[in-house]
C-alpha cells in the first residue's frame, strides 16, 4: 500500500481537524455573508452575523440552503465570486423544473481535484493505473471530475465519456484498462453487452470500478463485483456541493469517508430540521468550506445516512457515513402509504437471488394510483414452462405485498426492453397527472 | 435421440413472434416446427429449427434469452388412435408430459408429435421398445 501525499487531511488527527474545519467555516460563512445577498437576508432575519460562530455545534444556528434555492436564484445569484473569477461552470439537467448552475474559481477546481485524487487513491488506484473515464463529459460533473481528479493521481486516463457501448468495450480489452469510472447501472449494461459479444469482462485485466451519480444496493455491488470479476466502490457527490468526491469508500468498503476537510457533514431530522446525536440515521446536510465561488451553507442533500464514529480500520480518520440508499424526495405514495424504491429491490432480490433491471409505473385508474412494477426476465429465471414463470410471477407479487403491504401489479417483460440510460437508470415512471 | 428446442421468452404483444421468426430466416436458418404457449402477460415461443447451435447463436446476439431443452420426437401414424397407443405405452412408466405438440403436414400420413419428458430417456426406452418411431435431428 502506497501513500500518496496529498491523501494526508485524511489521517488528521481529530482535534487537529475540527480546528481546521471551524477556522474554514468561519471564513466561508463570512464570505457568503458578503457576497451573497440571500444568504445575508436569512442570517440577517434571525439576528444573525459570521461572530456568532464560536464553535462548530454553532452551525446548527445557521439557516439551511436547498435545491429550490439554487433553481429561484437561477442562473448565477448565489456565486460569491465575480465572473472574471469564475473558470468554469456546470449545471445539472434539472429532472423537474429549471436546471441549476454551480461555478468554481481555479482555487474551486484545485479542490475538486484534489478530493477526486484521495478519493481514487482510497479504491487503491494508482500511476499505474488505466483508468476508463465513462463518465459523461459536458456540464455534468462526473466527466471532468473523475478526469481531472485522475490525472493528477499519475494514472493513465482514458477520457471516453459515456455512451457508445460496443467501443467503451473494445477500449477496455484493447488498452488494457484496470480501473473504470462510470454508474452502476451502466457498468451492468456494459457487462451484459460484453457477454452478448462472446466477451468475458472477468478474463479483463480490469480491477476496480468507482461508482456513483446514483443510489444502489450492495447486492447490486454483489453481482457487479461476481460479474465483472472486480472490486466495487462507491463514490458519492453531488454537483451543488463541488460534483464527484464529497465522500468515497476505501478498501473496508464498510462506509464511505467524507472529505470533511472541505464538506462538512451534519444529519438532521428531515421533518424538524433538528440536528440528531451522533450515529442517528437522518438526511445529510453539507457546509462547502473552502469553496469561493458558490459556497453552499447547510446545504440540504435529501439524501438519507448516518454517520459512523468508530474508527475505521483503514487508518483514516474522516468520518464514514453509510451508503446512501434512499433520499427524503424519493419516496413514493401510492394511495396513502409510503414507498421507497429500495423496498421493491429489496423483494425483488429477495425472490429472484439477483437484482434484475425493473421500472416502477405509476398511473392513475379512476381516480386511483395503480403501481406496476415491470421486471425483466432473466436467463437465471427463464423457462421453457409456462407455470415455472407464472410460479415466479406469483411469487414476485406476493414478495412485494409483503414488503410493501400494498397490492401492486407485477408484469415481466423481455429482456433489455426497460430503457437503459447510458447515465442514470431511471427507475420510476411517473404518469400520474400532478 | 433426443433433439433441441429453442425456447424464447415473448411479450404478448402484437408483432414480438415475428422478429425472431425474421431473424432466423434472414440467416438461412428454418424453422421445422414451432408453438406459441401463451398467457394473458407473456408467451414462450418453442422453435425446431434446422441447426439449433446457430439459431441460438443469431437470437442471443438480438438479445433474447434462449433456453435449449431437449425434447423427444415420435413419429405415429396420422389416423384415430395413433397418439393412444403411445400415451398407453408410457402409461405405467411414470412418465410425466411437461407440455407436447405436433405437427402432420408433409408427412405422408404420419404425424410428429413433439413431447418434453421429465424423464426422457426412460421414455425414450419404452417408446422403442414398443416399436414406436423415435426420430433423431436429421429425420426432422
Amino acid at each position: 500500500m502506497t501513500f500518496h501525499p496529498a491523501s494526508a487531511p485524511d489521517y488528521l488527527p481529530i482535534p487537529r481537524m475540527r480546528e481546521l474545519q471551524l477556522a474554514r467555516l468561519r471564513g466561508i460563512v463570512a464570505r457568503a455573508f458578503e457576497r451573497v445577498p440571500l444568504f445575508r437576508q436569512r442570517m440577517e432575519e434571525r439576528g444573525l452575523d459570521p461572530d456568532c460562530l464560536s464553535d462548530l455545534a454553532d452551525l446548527a444556528r445557521l439557516p439551511f440552503t436547498t435545491k429550490s434555492d439554487l433553481r429561484d436564484t437561477y442562473p448565477f445569484g448565489l456565486f460569491a465570486s465575480p465572473m472574471a473569477e469564475v473558470v468554469r461552470l456546470h449545471a445539472s439537467s434539472g429532472t423537474t423544473g429549471k436546471p441549476i448552475v454551480v461555478a468554481y474559481t481555479h482555487q474551486d477546481l484545485e479542490v475538486w481535484t484534489s478530493v477526486m485524487l484521495r478519493a481514487l487513491a482510497a479504491c487503491g488506484v494508482t500511476a499505474g493505473d488505466v483508468v476508463q473515464n465513462a463518465y459523461g463529459y459536458g456540464l455534468f460533473t462526473g466527466g471532468l471530475g473523475a478526469h481531472y481528479g485522475a490525472e493528477a493521481l499519475g494514472a493513465t486516463v482514458i477520457p471516453i465519456s459515456g455512451g457508445n457501448t460496443d467501443r467503451q468495450i473494445n477500449v477496455m480489452k484493447d488498452f488494457g484498462v484496470t480501473a473504470i469510472c462510470c454508474t452502476p447501472s451502466y457498468f451492468l449494461h456494459l457487462v451484459d453487452r460484453a457477454g452478448e459479444l462472446g466477451i468475458d469482462i472477468r478474463s479483463l485485466p480490469l480491477r476496480a470500478g468507482i461508482f456513483g451519480a446514483e443510489p444502489w444496493t450492495d447486492s447490486m455491488r454483489r453481482r457487479i463485483e461476481s460479474e465483472g470479476g472486480i472490486r466495487a466502490f462507491d463514490i458519492y457527490g453531488l454537483t451543488e456541493i463541488v460534483g464527484p468526491g464529497v465522500g468515497i469508500e476505501c478498501d473496508c468498503q464498510d462506509g464511505l469517508h467524507l472529505f470533511e476537510d472541505h464538506f462538512y457533514p451534519e444529519v438532521i431530522d428531515p421533518e424538524t430540521g433538528e440536528v440528531l446525536p451522533a450515529g442517528e440515521e437522518g438526511e445529510l446536510v453539507l457546509t462547502t468550506l473552502s469553496k469561493q465561488a458558490m459556497p453552499l451553507i447547510r446545504y440540504r442533500t435529501r439524501d438519507i445516512t448516518r454517520l459512523l464514529t468508530e474508527p475505521c480500520p483503514c487508518g483514516r480518520t474522516v468520518r464514514r457515513m453509510t451508503r446512501i440508499a434512499r433520499r427524503s424526495d424519493d419516496m413514493l405514495i401510492i394511495r396513502g402509504v409510503n414507498v421507497f424504491p429500495s423496498q421493491i429491490e429489496a423483494a425483488l432480490l429477495q425472490v429472484e437471488g439477483t437484482l434484475p433491471h425493473y421500472q416502477i409505473i405509476l398511473e392513475r385508474e379512476k381516480g386511483l394510483d395503480a403501481m406496476e412494477v415491470q421486471v425483466e426476465v432473466t436467463p437465471q429465471v427463464f423457462s421453457d414452462e409456462v407455470r415455472v414463470l407464472e410460479g415466479l410471477h406469483q411469487r414476485l407479487v406476493k414478495a412485494l405485498d409483503h414488503t410493501l403491504g400494498l397490492r401492486v401489479g407485477v408484469r415481466l417483460v423481455a429482456p433489455r426492453t426497460l430503457a437503459r440510460s447510458e447515465g442514470k437508470a431511471k427507475r420510476v415512471v411517473d404518469r400520474r397527472e400532478s | 435421440m433426443k433433439i433441441h428446442q429453442l425456447s424464447l421468452f415473448l411479450e404478448n404483444s402484437p408483432g414480438k413472434a415475428m422478429e425472431p421468426c425474421r431473424l432466423l430466416s434472414a440467416s438461412g436458418v428454418n424453422i421445422r416446427t414451432l408453438t406459441l404457449a401463451d398467457t394473458q402477460q407473456f408467451g414462450i415461443l418453442r422453435l425446431i429449427v434446422s441447426d439449433w447451435e446457430r439459431g441460438r447463436e443469431l437470437l442471443q446476439a438480438a438479445g433474447y434469452i434462449v433456453n435449449v431443452t431437449e425434447v423427444v420426437a415420435v413419429e405415429v401414424d396420422d389416423r384415430p388412435g395413433g397418439l393412444v397407443r403411445l400415451l398407453e405405452c408410457l402409461g405405467s412408466s411414470g412418465v410425466n408430459i411437461e407440455y407436447m405438440y405436433a405437427f402432420t403436414f408433409g408427412r405422408e400420413g404420419r404425424a410428429v408429435l413433439i413431447f418434453r419428458f421429465d424423464r426422457a430417456d426412460v421414455a425414450i426406452e419404452r417408446l422403442r421398445a414398443s416399436g414406436i418411431n423415435v426420430l433423431g435431428a436429421l429425420e426432422l
